[in-house]
C-alpha cells in the first residue's frame, strides 16, 4: 500500500482520490521528461557541433589528408591550405599568455587568501571578476590602439636590447618592432585569462583545511612557506585544473587576438613578428571566403580548435572534480 | 646551542634568509594584485576617456554612417543588439531553467545527468567562434542568408549553459526539508519543483540569467557569421541585422577616424552595460543571502 492509500479512512481508495493520483502521476511523468528533454538539448548541441563541423570540414580533410595538420602553405589563389601556421600561432600565443598569467594569478590568489585585510577581500575579488566581465572585443581595441603603440615604442626596443642579445633565445626578440604580433597577442591574452585562473586558484586555496595551515604556522613557518609548502601541494590538482581552464580560454579567444596578432600567414621564429591563430583566421577570412574548399578548410580549422579545447577543458574539469572530491572526504 | 640562541634572537643566517624569502614572495604577490588592478583601471580609464569624447545624443538617434559621410550614430546597432540579446534571454531562460531543474531534482545519481553536467561545464568555456561556425552550418548555409535569428541562436547556445549551471547550483542550496514538507502536503513533484524549490531559489536563478545576458552582450565572434551586420536600421530578424559588437569590430578596424571614434563610443556603452549587469547580478544574489 502506498502512503496515500493509508490516508483514506476506510482503507479503500475512493475513485476520486485514485483519479487525482493518476492525474498527478501523469503530470509528474510529463514534467520529468520535459526537463530531461531540455537537459538532453545541451548534449545534443555538443554532438551537433562536432558532427556538423566534421561534415563541413570533410572535403578539406579528404583533399589534404593528415598532412593538413603540418602543411605550412596557405594559398587562397591556388586553393592550397595547411593548418600549421594557425595551429602554431594559437599554441604559441596561448603559451605566452600562460607563462605570464600563471605566476600573476598565483600572486593574486595568495594575496587574496593570505595577506589581504579581510575588509578588502570582497572588493578586490569583485575587481578581478570584473576583469573577466570586460568583453573580449574591448581587450582587442585596447591592445590595438593603446597597448601596441606603447609596446612598440618602449618595450620592444628594450627587449631587443636585453633579451635579444642573448644567443639562441635572442632570435625570439628580434625583427621589426611594429607592436603587433605574437608577443602582444600573448600579453593581451594573459590579462584576459588572468581572472579565470586567479579565481579558481583562490577557491582551491580556500578549500585547504585551516588546521593544516595553522599547524604549519605553529611550527614557525613564514606565510610564504605555508603557501608554497602546505597550501600549494594540497591544492595542486585544483591549481592545475585552473591553469588548464585558462589555457582552454586562451586557445579559443577570438576577438582580442584578431586585433593584435597582425594577421599574417607567416611562420616566424621571432615573437615580434605578426602571425595568425585559428580563431583569428576564422574571424578574418570566413565571411569573405569564396571557394568551397576555402570554406571547408576554415571549418576544418574550427573542428581542430574545438577538439583541442574540448580535450584541454575536459582535463581541467576532471582535475577540478578530483579536487572537489578530495575536499569532501578529507575535511 | 649557539644556533638555537641565534634562532631565538632572530639573527641566524637561516632565519634571516627565510624572512627575506617571505618578504620577497609577499611583495611579489602584492605587486601581482597591483598589476591586475592596474590593468582593470587602465582599460576602464581609456574607455571612459575615448568613449565619452564620442558619445553624444546623435549616437543614439542616427544609424551607422556610410564611409566618408560625417555624423551618424549607432542607433541601428543598439536596437539590433537589444533585439538579439532580448530574444536570446527569452529562449535561454526557460531552456536553461528546465534543464537545471532536471539536473538538481531528478539527476542526482543518473549517469545521463552526470554527462550533461560535464558537457555543460565544457560548453561554458567552449570557443564562441566555433559556436558561430556551427550555427552558420545549420542556420545560414541551409537557409541561404545571414539572419538575426541565426545570431540569436548562436547567443542562446552560449547563454544556456550559464543558466543551467547557476540554476542547478541555486536549487541545490534549497534545503531538502522544504521539498519534503511540500511533498508531505500531497503536492506532486512537478509542483514542488516549480512552486516551492524554484521560488525559494528565485533570486539565485535571476542572478544566473543576468550573468548569462552579460556574457552574451559582449560576444562578437559568434555574430560574425550569423547576424553579420546591416548598415541600415532594421528590425527584421530574418535578415542580417546590425549589432554593437560587430559594428565596433568593423569600425575599429577601419581607416576612417570618425568610424574609430564611434567604435570607442560603442565600446564604452557595451562595457558599462556588461559590468552593470555583472554588479546587478551580485546585488540580487547578495540580497537573497541576507534575507
Amino acid at each position: 500500500m502506498s502512503p496515500t492509500d493509508t490516508l483514506s479512512s476506510s482503507g479503500e481508495v475512493s475513485p476520486q482520490v485514485a483519479q487525482i493520483i493518476r492525474k498527478q502521476r501523469l503530470q509528474d511523468f510529463v514534467f520529468e521528461h520535459t526537463t530531461q528533454f531540455f537537459a538532453f538539448f545541451v548534449l545534443a548541441a555538443l554532438l551537433g557541433i562536432l558532427i556538423s563541423l566534421a561534415v563541413a570540414a570533410w572535403p578539406t580533410l579528404k583533399e589534404f589528408g593528415p598532412a593538413f595538420l603540418w602543411t605550412v602553405e596557405w594559398d587562397v589563389v591556388d586553393d592550397k591550405y595547411g593548418a600549421a601556421i594557425a595551429i602554431f600561432g594559437t599554441v604559441v600565443s596561448s603559451l605566452i599568455a600562460l607563462l605570464i598569467a600563471v605566476p600573476l594569478s598565483f600572486g593574486i590568489a595568495l594575496f587574496l587568501t593570505e595577506t589581504c585585510p579581510v575588509w578588502l577581500r570582497r572588493p578586490l575579488g569583485v575587481a578581478v571578476e570584473l576583469l573577466a566581465g570586460v568583453p573580449s572585443i574591448i581587450y582587442g581595441m585596447f591592445g590595438l590602439f593603446i597597448f601596441a603603440p606603447l609596446f612598440a615604442e618602449y618595450a620592444q626596443p628594450f627587449l631587443a636590447a636585453t633579451l635579444g642579445q642573448i644567443p639562441v633565445i635572442g632570435v625570439l626578440f628580434s625583427g621589426s618592432m611594429i607592436g603587433l604580433g605574437m608577443l602582444t597577442a600573448g600579453l593581451i591574452l594573459a590579462i584576459m585569462v588572468l581572472p579565470f585562473i586567479a579565481s579558481v586558484m583562490r577557491d582551491v586555496f580556500d578549500i585547504v583545511p585551516p588546521i593544516l595551515k595553522e599547524s604549519a604556522y605553529g611550527l614557525g613557518c613564514t606565510t610564504w612557506e605555508v603557501v608554497t609548502k602546505v597550501v600549494l601541494p594540497y591544492s595542486k590538482t585544483g591549481v592545475i585544473g585552473g591553469i588548464m581552464l585558462g589555457l582552454g580560454r586562451a586557445l579559443g579567444e577570438t576577438m582580442a587576438v584578431t586585433f593584435v596578432i597582425g594577421n599574417a600567414h607567416k611562420l616566424s621564429a621571432s615573437l615580434f613578428a605578426p602571425g595568425n591563430s585559428i580563431a583569428s583566421t576564422l574571424a578574418n577570412e570566413f565571411a569573405e571566403a569564396s571557394s568551397d574548399l576555402h570554406i571547408s578548410t576554415l571549418f576544418a580549422l574550427g573542428f581542430i580548435l574545438f577538439v583541442i579545447t574540448f580535450l584541454v577543458l575536459s582535463a581541467a574539469k576532471l582535475l577540478l572534480m578530483k579536487m572537489e572530491k578530495s575536499a569532501g572526504t578529507k575535511t | 646551542m649557539n644556533t638555537v640562541a641565534q634562532h631565538l634572537q632572530g639573527t641566524s643566517p637561516l632565519y634571516k634568509k627565510r624572512v627575506r624569502q617571505n618578504s620577497i614572495g609577499l611583495t611579489l604577490s602584492m605587486s601581482a594584485m597591483g598589476i591586475g588592478l592596474f590593468a582593470l583601471i587602465w582599460i576602464l580609464g581609456v574607455l571612459l576617456w575615448k568613449g565619452f569624447a564620442a558619445i553624444d545624443l546623435n549616437m543614439f538617434l542616427e544609424s551607422t554612417p556610410a564611409p566618408g559621410t560625417p555624423g551618424g550614430g549607432l542607433a541601428n546597432a543598439i536596437v539590433g543588439s537589444f533585439l538579439l540579446v532580448g530574444l536570446c534571454a527569452l529562449i535561454s531562460t526557460p531552456v536553461g531553467i528546465l534543464a537545471g531543474i532536471y539536473l538538481a531534482e531528478y539527476g542526482k545519481v543518473s549517469k545521463f545527468a552526470g554527462l550533461t553536467r560535464f558537457v555543460t561545464d565544457i560548453m561554458l568555456s567552449a570557443p564562441s567562434i566555433v559556436i558561430g561556425l556551427f550555427v552558420y552550418a545549420i542556420a545560414v548555409a541551409t537557409v541561404g542568408n545571414f539572419s538575426g535569428w541565426a545570431g540569436t541562436l548562436a547567443l542562446s547556445l552560449i547563454a544556456v549553459p550559464v543558466v543551467v549551471r547557476t540554476t542547478e547550483n541555486m536549487l541545490n542550496l534549497v534545503p531538502t526539508p522544504l521539498r519534503e514538507a511540500a511533498a508531505a502536503l500531497g503536492a506532486p513533484k512537478w509542483k514542488v519543483s516549480l512552486s516551492v524549490v524554484l521560488r525559494a531559489a528565485k533570486s539565485g536563478v535571476i542572478t544566473g540569467i543576468l550573468l548569462a545576458v552579460a556574457r552574451v552582450s559582449g560576444e562578437t565572434a559568434p555574430l560574425l557569421f550569423t547576424a553579420l551586420n546591416n548598415q541600415f536600421f532594421s528590425m527584421d530578424m530574418g535578415a542580417p541585422i546590425a549589432n554593437l559588437p560587430v559594428v565596433i569590430f568593423q569600425f575599429a578596424m577601419s581607416p576612417y577616424e570618425d568610424w574609430v571614434s564611434l567604435a570607442w563610443g560603442g565600446a564604452l556603452l557595451i562595457t558599462f552595460s556588461v559590468l552593470a549587469l555583472n554588479i546587478l547580478a551580485r546585488v540580487v544574489f547578495r540580497e537573497k543571502v541576507q534575507a
